[in-house]
């Protein structure tokens, strides 16, 4: 009756994908959640809240056999944040999970002042981020939380790629003293790292080298990043990626390092281009007086192309073919 | 032409038919609390604001914005059927470029905010009521709130100043289904009961059964008493209409399989047939009353 849905990667792209023997995995929520059902089984002490957000967080199973364990506050996220923060402050290991969106925009001032200044250090899980909810529209997108908490004093952001690095920042969070915030999406994303890569906040991660282009990309646009350095290796051009999987603290000895090394640098990731991950990066590099050509990849200040999230990835280049195309543009 | 309370009943049979095919094409929605709050619209548009496609842009229109954004379906179906736009265009929703998102914006006729994140609307609407009483204007303003929103507190921030400024001229309405997401709102983090609540922030209550559309049409085509602010809990069941989508959580954003929609859509189509027929009954049993058409 209805068409099938575009899908996030093109024909082209999954034929790359195959002979790069990347394997489809699960979404980076069910690898969340389940992660944080494990680290709960374990010690008591673990609590998740949420605001109506336990289907939406995969966290029904949870619940059920943890009712202890979950702290349900309805639609409410400010109250979330706060109690959370109280939580934390009281010795529990906290996640506060709900839609990256409401999370971030609703209780921003619960999260300045009563996890980051206060110092609580609640973990805050911002699902279904970015532009996940795609055809929601607006309300629903998560494209200023980066920026918004960029601005904010004491506490860490990470955006991981793949399960390996969601299921590696849950489980590091745990045992974190200061204020975290991790957000991923809900679609099904490739593995792109080997069993036996190392995790550390603060630290990205190399998926390979070269020396014409650097993409550096974070969260669930690292994969179109590899994909376009790939398809590029079939036309002479040479590229690094780097899964910025850190917005905060910035991997500043990795940037400089690709900035030196390569002759251009596109930044990419799934929020506005206003005071994200490239905008981080251009304040650095121009700071350190290295200037190489550098494009921001991400969602421009307009009103957000309508769709379903492949259609808003694909229309503002998100994609092997728009990341090659624009990899090439800088260098010509 | 006004309609009859059985016209209206039917054209709510019709309507939720049309929410069904919205979602089941477009392959999302927000299946049960459309169809949980589809009466209250139809009797809102159809009997009570005074607002058309025509006097959309009027500074003296009735206004209505609706706080429970995700519910759009049944929005989008009840402006379409009001000629704010061709239904056709209903076919694009959530699609690449189309102004049809999952939630209301402005970018489509007939829609006054946009809404989608909870608790916003009725802060909005409180600031559109209090513009009225200082410019004197006689228009109402509606919104329309989930009974699970209710846990934002910017509805009880707004609750207050509507009836510290004495707002008469807003009505808000609850989609009192009882249930959310994750189940029901008593289990899930209880906020009843509402009644006490809204009366104890100064506001005038009224309960109705939010499917009688007579019901409805008494209660939301007077104000509330002098200077109050008026709240309708409406009692409705998410689902309604549909017998295995009725007072079930999951079908809070379930999108049929195409055996359900093909047994959700026999349902509706029943009860519309059910309901022409008794109406043609009806019809032939009043002429025959007359005694016969006049020759
Ligand atoms: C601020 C905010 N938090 C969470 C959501 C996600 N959400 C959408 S609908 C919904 C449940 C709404 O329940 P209710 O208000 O009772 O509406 P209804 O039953 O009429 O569908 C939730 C949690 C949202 N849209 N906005
Ligand atoms: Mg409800």
């Amino acid at each position: 009756m209805s068409a099938p849905a575009p899908s996030m990667f093109s024909p082209a792209a999954m034929e790359v994908a195959q002979q790069l023997g990347l394997k489809m995995r699960r979404a980076n929520l069910d690898e969340f959640a389940d992660t944080l059902f494990g680290l709960a089984r374990a010690d008591r002490n673990v609590i998740a809240v949420t605001s109506d957000s336990r289907g939406s967080g995969k966290l029904g199973p949870f619940g059920k056999e943890l009712p202890g364990q979950i702290i349900e506050l309805g639609i409410a996220e400010q109250n979330l944040v706060g109690i959370a923060a109280g939580l934390a402050s009281a010795g529990k290991i906290v996640y506060a999970v709900s839609p990256a969106c409401f999370l971030t925009a609703r209780a921003l001032e619960q999260i300045k002042n009563d996890v980051c200044y206060s110092d609580n250090p609640v973990k805050l899980i911002g699902i279904s981020a970015g532009v996940s909810y795609g055809a929601l529209g607006s309300t629903h997108h998560s494209l200023h939380d980066l920026a918004a908490l960029r601005a904010i004093n004491n506490i860490d952001i990470v955006v991981p790629a793949d399960n390996f690095e969601a299921r590696s920042a849950i489980e590091v969070a745990a045992e974190r003293t200061k204020p975290l915030y991790v957000r991923f999406g809900k679609a099904p994303q490739y593995q792109i790292h080997r069993d036996g890569t190392e995790f550390e906040i603060g630290r990205s991660i190399r998926l390979r080298d070269g020396g014409d282009v650097a993409f550096i990309a974070t969260g669930e646009t690292v994969i179109h990043a590899l994909l376009a350095a790939e398809s590029l290796r079939g036309k002479g051009v040479s590229c690094r990626v780097l899964s910025m999987h850190t917005i905060k603290p910035l991997d500043a000895e990795a940037i400089l390092s690709a900035a030196r090394s390569c002759r251009a640098i596109v930044t990419v990731e799934e929020h506005m281009i206003n005071g994200g991950l490239g905008e981080a990066c251009a304040s650095l590099l121009m700071q350190a007086g290295v200037t190489p050509r550098l494009k921001i990849v991400g969602i421009p200040d307009e009103y957000t192309v309508t769709g379903i999230q492949a259609d808003i990835f694909r229309h503002y280049g998100i994609s092997m073919e728009g990341l090659a195309a624009t990899a090439q543009s800088l260098l010509r | 032409m006004s309609l009859t309370d059985r016209q209206l009943q039917l054209k709510s049979l019709r309507l939720r038919r049309r929410v069904l095919e919205i979602i089941k094409h477009a392959g999302a929605g927000h299946t049960g609390g459309s169809l949980s709050c589809l009466d209250i619209l139809n009797v809102l548009y159809n009997r009570v604001l005074r607002v058309s496609p025509e006097t959309f842009s009027s500074p003296d229109r009735d206004r209505y914005i609706q706080s429970k954004g995700h519910s759009v379906e049944a929005l989008f179906v009840v402006l379409a059927d009001r000629g704010f736009f061709p239904t056709e265009q209903l076919e694009t929703l959530c699609r690449y470029k189309s102004h049809f998102v999952g939630h209301p914006t402005r970018k489509v006729p007939g829609i006054e905010q946009n809404t989608g994140a909870l608790g916003h609307g009725l802060p909005i609407a409180t600031g559109v009521a209090i513009a009225g009483k200082l410019d004197n204007k006689d228009y109402r303003v509606f919104t329309l709130l989930g009974d699970g929103e209710l846990a934002e507190g910017s509805n009880w921030e707004a609750a207050m100043a509507a009836a510290h400024y004495d707002l008469d001229n807003l009505t808000a309405i609850v989609d009192h289904n009882t249930l959310q997401i994750t189940g029901r709102t008593r289990d899930v983090c209880s906020n009843e009961p509402l009644d006490e609540k809204f009366r104890a922030f100064g506001w005038d209550v009224r309960i109705v059964d939010g499917h009688s559309i007579a019901q409805l049409t008494e209660v939301l085509s007077t104000r509330g008493s002098e200077s109050r602010p008026g709240v309708v809990i409406a009692n409705t069941t998410k689902g309604r209409g549909v017998s295995f989508m009725e007072d079930v959580a999951k079908w809070h954003h379930g999108v049929p399989s195409d055996a359900e929609y093909a047994q959700a859509i026999k349902e509706l189509e029943d009860a519309i047939a059910r309901m022409e027929g008794e109406e043609e009954g009806k019809r032939k049993n009043d002429i025959g009353k007359m005694g016969g058409w006049p020759s």
